[in-house]
């Protein structure tokens, strides 16, 4: 593991120990049943009030397999596009340890990507068809990425803010009704344990250093704060799609109560960092919890729709990777059939 | 006994040759082969960084006071101070020229690495033991992909044909200090070749070198440009 | 185009069984073993690796209801226009 030279981060186990806890109730569940023996009429429904897993060729409502492939795909969308705003770095890290971090970071998200998208495959869909939703913009990634990176400190920000607001959606995913998801969500937190301590390392030595690298740090969490914020979607008053997802169990907070719950984990982090979080109005309620300034919703819009800095950016640098691969994929595939041809 | 000089070449190799794999992530032409070039890259980085450590403590010991680290070495040394082969720092090409570079890259690393760890030098020998397993993997990558480009369809083929011309070339400098290794390298190389259809070019007169004496190409001034930018506009920061 | 899809299994270590890990894409079964390696040992976490074509796999178990598989069989989600166009919701 990289580097443990940081002071603890508040509520980082936890989260871990919430992963390791899914993980335990998924693989002693195989063992019991799920209440659901013998063929009840609605299979389904008996599977999701006994919390148990729905797995690929279990009888499924249509709208909950559309709901999960949108949600999953769009999902491993994020994590491909997600790789470009700190891919963008790779080539000028400042230092060989931390060019090291960042291009096997990297790759985790593009790992990651992958489990998803083989979760979403169990639902009968191509992972091509979903590569060319993505590209004609039928399905969007999150709009956290079309965002630019503008100095390393970035790489810091989104480390810490983006993979850690990540982190906080997907814990309570471990637990989603549809196993193949939850399983791929067990795999990606835990690999994603480094990813948040790597960008609050970054942002923690930064913090520490010249005053021009300090400035570089509060800058970039100045940038991204509100972005994170929205990446826990609209509010729950305007949200479309929670009250379905939380009825199947696909989703187990709404967007509100998770974004609170990011909040207050982080508060206490920017304090340990000695750098401060972009809100005047940030306050401890009695309730325990951070009053907070909503982030701007007409701009979250307004970048999901397609006019963010970086949304056509992004997706052209996609496309060019899948278009420009093509003469390779097309001559693995054709010495496939040639060596198949020759040995029947 | 090992030499700065020697490691520096070593080194610069393997961080040069990852700068230049590095740029791939993204741009894989698909997932699966995104993560498996990160990872050869990451080898060889890691690779890079042990070996430049080496040489940084070598340097130190035969100097008073505080020497350079490997990132002292990676980041502020000059363009002529560079000691890798040209074939490294080439441009990122198509991805024939990737995959071809990395066959003829690694198979000469795995000649190399296998002597310097049967070698006196027990640092360097504990270095290439460690990395010689990597490269294995990476001639492995190398070879399965040059066969699919060579006998896959007519395109891959004529590109694969092209990179293989283009960088034949290159591979004598990577022998001047040890031509000895040419003979295993070429048993290793001219099958695939082969194999792949892929004629093996003529051993031409044109031979570019000077890397081991830091003369470049014109493509390595912007390859330390970018690289260093970053690490040069805070002298002296830590990171 | 794109590469056939294939389920792997991984030996988590001496002594204990393949387990099925999840899946990829690749043009062939050398492909497929080293895409394997590199997606799902990254973190050492195997000592022998399976690739099997998901093509080849038979299921038999009494939880499965094959009967409903039969729409992706008839690969409805292909299609474009099986699909909405998502609305404004944001889940990483
Ligand atoms: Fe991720
Ligand atoms: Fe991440």
């Amino acid at each position: 593991m990289y580097g443990n030279d940081i002071p603890e981060q508040p509520g980082h186990a936890r989260l871990l120990d919430e992963v390791a806890a899914a993980e335990r109730d998924l693989t002693g569940r195989g063992l019991g049943g799920d209440g659901t023996e013998g063929g009840a009429d609605d299979y389904f429904g008996a599977v999701i009030a006994a919390d148990g897993k729905i797995e690929p060729r279990d009888e499924m409502p249509e709208a909950y397999r559309k709901s999960l492939i949108r949600q999953i795909a769009q999902h491993a969308h994020s994590e491909i596009i997600g790789m470009q705003p700190e891919g963008n770095w790779i080539s000028r890290a400042p230092s060989l340890k931390r060019k090291a971090i960042l291009l096997a970071k990297v790759q985790d998200e593009a790992g990651h990507g992958l489990y998803l998208y083989a979760a979403a495959e169990t639902l009968g869909v191509d992972r091509a068809d979903l590569y060319e939703m993505l590209l004609d913009g039928r399905q969007k990634y999150s709009s956290i990425f079309n965002y630019p990176t503008l100095t390393w400190a970035d790489v810091g920000a989104i480390g810490w803010l983006v993979d850690g607001a990540a982190i906080v959606n997907q814990v309570p995913l471990c637990r989603c009704s549809y196993g193949p998801y939850a399983r791929a969500m067990i795999r990606v937190c835990k690999e994603e344990s480094f990813h948040q301590r790597q960008g609050y390392e970054i942002l923690h030595v930064l913090a520490n250093g010249s005053p021009e690298q300090k400035a570089m740090a509060q800058d970039a969490i100045d940038r991204w704060w509100y972005p994170s914020l929205a990446m826990f979607g609209p509010p729950d008053t305007d949200s479309t799609h929670s009250a379905q997802s939380m009825a199947w169990k696909i989703k187990r907070f709404s967007n509100d109560e998770l974004r609170q719950k990011f909040v207050d984990m982080t508060v206490q982090q920017a304090e340990v960092l000695g750098l401060s979080l972009p809100d005047p109005d940030l306050r401890l309620g009695e309730d325990g919890h951070w009053a907070y300034t909503q982030p701007d919703y007409d701009e979250l819009f307004t970048v999901i729709k397609g006019d963010g800095p970086c949304n056509r950016q992004r997706i052209e640098h996609r496309r060019a990777a899948w278009e420009d691969g093509a003469w390779v994929r097309e001559a693995a595939t054709a010495y496939a059939k040639k060596r198949e041809g020759a040995t029947v | 006994m090992t030499t700065v000089d020697e490691l520096l070449a070593l080194g610069d190799d393997a961080l040069i040759a990852a700068q230049r794999l590095a740029e791939w992530t993204t741009r894989a032409p698909e997932l699966e082969e995104d993560v498996a070039l990160a990872n050869i890259a990451l080898d060889l980085l890691g690779q890079a960084r042990m070996l430049l450590s080496y040489a940084a403590d070598l340097e130190r010991a035969g100097l008073e006071g505080a020497g350079r680290d490997e990132d002292a070495l990676a980041y502020l040394r000059g363009e002529r101070e560079f000691r890798n082969a040209q074939l490294t720092e080439l441009p990122r090409g198509d991805f024939a020229d990737a995959l071809v570079r990395m066959l003829f890259f690694a198979a000469y690393q795995r000649e190399l690495y296998a002597e310097l760890a049967a070698g006196p030098d027990e640092r360097l020998a504990a270095i290439a033991g460690k990395a010689s397993k990597e490269v294995a993997y990476h001639v492995d990558h190398a070879i399965m992909w040059t066969l699919r480009l060579g006998d896959g369809t007519d395109e891959s083929h004529r590109r694969a044909q092209a990179a293989v011309d283009r960088l034949w070339p290159y591979t004598f400098e990577l022998f001047e200090d040890r031509p000895h290794l040419r003979e295993a390298w070429l048993a290793a190389v001219e099958p695939v070749l082969a194999e792949a259809t892929l004629d093996r070019p003529e051993d031409g007169r044109f031979r570019p070198t000077g890397g081991r004496k830091g003369v470049h190409t014109e493509h390595m001034g912007y390859l330390l440009a970018e690289m260093q930018s970053l690490h040069r506009a805070h002298p002296g920061a830590s990171w | 185009m794109s590469w056939p899809l294939w389920e792997v299994f991984v030996r988590p270590r001496r002594g204990l069984n393949h387990q099925h890990v999840g899946s990829l894409h690749a043009a062939d079964a050398e492909q497929a073993l080293r895409n394997a390696r590199d997606l799902y040992t990254r973190r050492e976490e195997g000592v022998s690796i399976w690739v099997v074509p998901a093509t080849a796999i038979s299921a038999s178990s009494p939880e499965e209801r094959d009967a409903f598989f039969a729409p992706a069989a008839d690969k409805i989600y292909r299609h474009p226009t099986f699909y909405e166009v998502p609305e404004g919701a944001e889940h990483i």
